[in-house]
């Protein structure tokens, strides 16, 4: 276990280096020169088309320094190296917007994500396993139709239409007010609030958003499901469990149940970039202080550490998820431990 | 469904008496064939083709000049007219005001369904609530929403066929490649894909997009460019699978070139699966361009599109005309191709064959 552990993790520092390399060069090659930006923000004016041929020459000045101060006036690989031996004590540079560690303000808005997306995975397990075990057990059946033809349909409502819709119709407005239009707690929300009353008031806030990060899961986590139980019901063992005259219960439970949820493990990593995707979209509309959120901000404002960052962080994470899904895989079935994953 | 009941001939294999004609029959008369018994597919299919239509007749259904006009007893075409200019053969008449024709006097005119193009801004009458005169109600600038929606249909339509396009050539490229020739080539390029799986692709999109210059041709490129990895990887595994069967083995032993091996051998047998995440990459293209118009980047901020809308809706809360017609559009348009690419992969997935 300890050696296959490290092989996996062995496998993706050549994945990690790439993907840092693909952001890195992004936001490096991109058009807009942030010193110039930052000077033509700090000027109110654009470029500097207006001002005289001195002044140019000061703005010159003070953005070869700016460059000079966050090292872009190195060559691009120097760059990049400096850029990752920084990664290792977690310095990512300071933020071009107000110069604060990058660092520090993803560790204020990490929590939020996270809890948003544990819940968000967990919703997704808990409502399409079972809902794809029924499908599966009463196939084409009219109660399996029904599932299926709602599990389709969900998985093609935009993510942004169904969180307006909510916004709009439940969310205050002119319609229903169930539910609150954005933030993670009330605007009394005191320390001083019993445990109960401050979960339920958090549940209120992040109700919404979980089920809207979570609803495209489980409508495809349980058609997988679904086929892959169908496939194990096929087998012989099966038959054959049946034929010893084993209740049709335990045959589920313990026959094919068990081997039909070795797949759902893997699926675990195929969530994780599409709920960190989905939580650049719930954060903005419903004004969460996450690193969704941040991110988006970032990206407008051009504040390249912060994005990089960013970018580096949500492809650890997707990382870290395809590792946790491939040791539950060589935890539940022993037929693929310690080898490679299987495409 | 009932014509192919009608007609004996159009049959499926399984009841032909005679094999050869099962080989006489190309796949795809033989995918069109069975893809017509499934309603749904089929459904989802009409509904694609209707899009298209409209999308391709856009100004015929929205438009604030009129199909026919009859102005100081003579006849004019305007929308006919306007592509003759558009394309720098005809000239716009004189006489003609090139803006407004409703203010036109004494005039007898036919207008489309929906005499509004989605750039005309009212601002006499912002977000009205639908009514006959604007069936989707108006937005805070007084412009049409039937008019914005059936004009943006031409963006999203576009931007889900170039995307997946691109997404195309370079997934189906890639895995050929690494597919064919294996070994530490499709070492080196599994890994590239195990990275590309591994990027936050829809934050890889919006940093991309915002950084570029707002353009709907570079949308479409950055969302083709970030999504072919699904295809890469059908189209590897299926190269992996061909490139060892005899036929293969039999043109390499025959002096064919890999090229053409790769492409004129192996690849029109390993499209199959190719299809259908491309038909499934149409729908997944559509809605993350409409995510990114939400967003406000990418597509121009003048471009009327069904996430731009949407995006008014979300903010404008009272205004829910806004916020449930075009995302209604979205989910329909999406929800076709994914019921066609479903009706596809029942059909053309050898393993599903024979199930039904």
């Amino acid at each position: 276990m300890g050696s296959y552990l490290v092989q996996r993790m062995l496998l993706m520092i050549p994945t990690f280096v790439g993907i840092t390399l693909i952001g890195f060069l992004i936001m490096r090659l991109a058009p807009g020169d942030p010193a110039e930006l930052r000077a033509a923000g700090g000027l109110g004016a654009a470029g500097g088309a207006g001002i005289s041929l001195e002044k140019r020459g000061a703005v010159d000045e003070a953005m070869a320094q700016w460059r000079a101060q966050y090292g872009l006036d190195r060559p691009l690989h120097v760059q990049y190296l400096v850029w990752l031996e920084n990664l290792f004590t977690l310095n990512f540079g300071e933020s071009f917007k107000d110069s604060q560690p990058v660092w520090g303000k993803i560790a204020e808005r990490l929590p939020v994500t996270i809890k948003l997306n544990l819940w968000s995975i967990l919703i997704v397990y808990l409502v399409a396993i079972p809902l794809g075990i029924y499908s599966a057990i009463y196939a084409n059946s009219a109660g399996d139709q029904i599932t299926t033809v709602l599990a389709f349909g969900l998985f093609a409502v935009p993510l942004v239409w169904a969180a307006t819709m909510a916004i709009v119709f439940i969310c205050g407005g002119d319609f229903y007010y169930l539910f609150p239009p954005g933030g993670v707690e009330s605007v009394d929300f005191s320390e001083h609030w019993s445990f109960w009353r401050k979960f339920q008031d958090h549940a209120w806030h992040l109700f919404l958003p979980v089920v809207l990060l979570s609803y495209s899961g489980f409508a495809a986590l349980s058609r997988y499901m679904r086929s892959s139980m169908l496939e194990v019901l096929r087998q012989d063992y099966v038959q054959v469990a049946r034929a010893k005259g084993l209740k049709e219960r335990v045959v589920i439970c313990k026959h094919v149940l068990r081997n039909s949820l070795i797949p759902q493990v893997t699926l675990l990593a195929d969530l994780l970039p599409g709920l960190i995707g989905g939580s650049v979209i719930i954060e903005t509309i419903f004004s969460i202080p996450g690193l969704g959120q941040l991110g988006f901000e970032s990206v407008l404002a051009r504040d390249y550490p912060t994005v990089l960052a960013l970018f580096t962080v949500s492809a650890v994470l997707t990382l870290i998820g395809i590792l946790i899904s491939d040791l539950l895989l060589a935890v539940v079935d022993p037929r693929i431990a310690f080898g490679r994953r299987q495409q | 469904m009932s014509r192919a009941q009608l007609t004996p001939e159009l049959r499926g294999p399984e009841n032909a008496a005679n094999a050869e004609d099962v080989v006489a029959e190309g796949l795809w008369s033989d995918v069109w064939r069975r893809f017509k018994h499934n309603p749904i597919a089929l459904a989802g299919f009409y509904a694609v083709c209707v899009l298209a239509c409209m999308a391709l007749f856009a100004d015929f259904i929205a438009n604030d000049k009129p199909y026919y006009l009859h102005y100081r007893g003579k006849s004019y075409f305007p929308i006919l007219r306007s592509y003759l200019v558009g394309l720098g053969i005809g000239q716009w008449p004189e006489e003609l005001p090139r803006i407004d024709f409703k203010k036109l006097e004494g005039a007898t005119a036919f207008y489309p369904p929906i005499p509004y193009r989605p750039t005309n801004i009212s601002l006499l009458e912002p977000l009205e609530p639908p009514s006959a005169k604007h069936w989707f109600g108006t937005d805070k600038l007084g412009r049409d929403v039937a008019a914005g929606m059936i004009h943006g249909s031409r963006i999203s339509l576009s931007i889900g066929f170039v995307a997946v396009g691109i997404a195309a050539l370079i997934g189906i490229v890639l895995g050929a490649i690494a597919g064919y020739f294996g070994s530490w080539t499709d070492l080196a390029i599994s890994r590239f894909f195990e990275i590309m799986l591994s990027i936050p692709t829809f934050f890889l999109l919006i940093t991309i997009a915002a950084l570029l210059p707002p353009s709907i041709f570079l949308t479409m490129a950055i969302i083709g460019a970030t999504s072919w990895v699904g295809m890469a990887r059908f189209t590897r595994n299926e190269f992996l699978r061909i490139r060892n069967l005899d036929y293969v083995t039999a043109a390499v032993a025959l002096g064919v070139s890999d090229r053409k091996v790769m492409f004129k051998h192996i690849l029109p047998n390993a499209l199959a699966p190719v299809i259908v995440s491309v038909v499934f990459g149409i729908g997944g293209a559509i809605l993350v361009e409409s995510s990114l118009s939400f967003l406000g980047i990418g597509v121009p901020a003048e471009a009327v599109t069904w996430g731009s809308i949407l995006q008014e809706g979300s903010t404008t809360t009272f205004a829910w005309w806004l916020a449930v017609f075009p995302g209604f559009a979205i989910f329909i348009t999406v929800l076709a191709y994914y019921l066609v690419g479903e009706g596809l992969r029942e059909v053309l997935d050898p393993r599903l064959r024979g199930l039904r």
